[in-house]
């Protein structure tokens, strides 16, 4: 099941890429349409933080994962490099588990 | 789009941009190698995720979703919407590009964030296919290789959570989500659709927050106006 999802999601990312480069511009010239396949990313990429910091299966937890996002916020105003942001945090809580 | 030959020295240059980008994005292929054993996944799922998908935050999404307990269909659900902006690359890049045939099928696959910031600003078609394909093309390397040895790592670490590699999923999609920020509608969108995917957490199944949070994107695009200014991705630092 999971090799399946990953061989089918692969592909279906390859193809999102593939019909950018060959379906005709027009196709996305409606504004609405434009609009929201801008915005859907942002969405996702918010409730994906949220749900992987704040929850745990079905409940809503405050942990060592909450201050490893503060730390990542602290770094990210800083414009410290992805990598220093992503370990930063996970330094943070694994420190905070000790 | 003029169609003038690239001097050899223009070419080194933009050739040398593009791998230092190359380096730093795809070094960070590590992180994902980690966090996706973590997640549960084998070495091998692991690589063909990179190998296949081949874009971060889909890639992260998907092993974020499994992380969290959700089905592998929602995490390839949440991992092709995600991969739809590459759609919009594409649609951008296409007539700069100007590939056909077996060339676009190759060039595609390394069609993502990095590749569309070194490329789109060029100004004629030599110059960007350089751009694009440097780019493209040493993160793919890079990427993989750096996913592979990630995983090798996260796998003889033992227990991830000691580690804090839970938290460093989190804090990998908001660096993601960082840039866009900057645009007050962005701001507004990325915290109702947290609050909401937070708010069912407790009554769906893991997974099912994560995809109704799109339905924020659907009703801000349907409800709004203005282009967003940060719709594409700067020049990656």
């Amino acid at each position: 099941m999971t090799w399946a999802a990953i061989l089918l999601a692969g592909a279906g990312c390859y193809l999102l890429k593939l019909a950018g480069l060959s379906v005709p511009p027009r196709v996305l010239q409606r504004p609405v349409a434009e609009r929201v396949a801008d915005l859907i990313p942002v969405a996702l990429l918010a409730a994906l933080v949220a749900v992987q910091v704040f929850a745990q299966g079905r409940h809503l937890v405050l942990d060592a994962r909450a201050a490893g996002l503060a730390v990542a916020v602290g770094l990210l105003v800083l414009r410290a490099p992805f990598l220093v942001v992503v370990f930063g945090a996970a330094l943070t809580a694994a420190l905070l588990r000790l | 789009m003029p169609e003038e030959t690239l001097s050899a020295a223009d070419r080194a240059a933009i050739l040398r941009d593009s791998l230092g980008v190359g380096v730093a994005t795809g070094a960070y292929g590590v992180s994902f190698g980690a966090v996706s054993v973590a997640a549960g996944l084998s070495v091998a799922q692991t690589c063909a995720l990179s190998l296949a998908m081949f874009t971060g935050a889909s890639q992260f999404a998907f092993v974020g979703v499994l992380a969290a307990g959700g089905t592998p269909l929602s995490g390839g659900l949440t991992a092709l919407l995600l991969g739809t902006r590459n759609t919009l690359y594409g649609l951008r890049l296409a007539p700069l590009l100007r590939w056909r045939g077996a060339r676009r099928l190759l060039a595609a696959q390394v069609l993502i964030d990095e590749s569309t910031a070194m490329s789109m600003t060029r100004p004629t078609t030599a110059a960007a296919r350089v751009g694009f394909l440097g780019t493209g093309v040493s993160i793919f390397v890079l990427w993989n290789v750096a996913t592979f040895l990630g995983a090798i790592a996260g796998s003889t670490l033992g227990d991830p959570r000691s580690y804090g590699l839970d938290a460093a999923v989190g804090a990998a999609f908001l660096a993601l989500l960082w840039p866009r920020l900057t645009d007050l509608r962005n701001r507004l969108v990325a915290l109702a659709a947290a609050t909401v995917a937070l708010g069912i957490v407790p009554v769906s199944p893991a997974g099912v927050p994560v995809l109704a949070a799109a339905g924020v994107a659907l009703l801000a695009g349907v409800l709004t106006r203005q282009p967003d200014p940060t719709e594409f991705p700067g020049p990656p630092r």
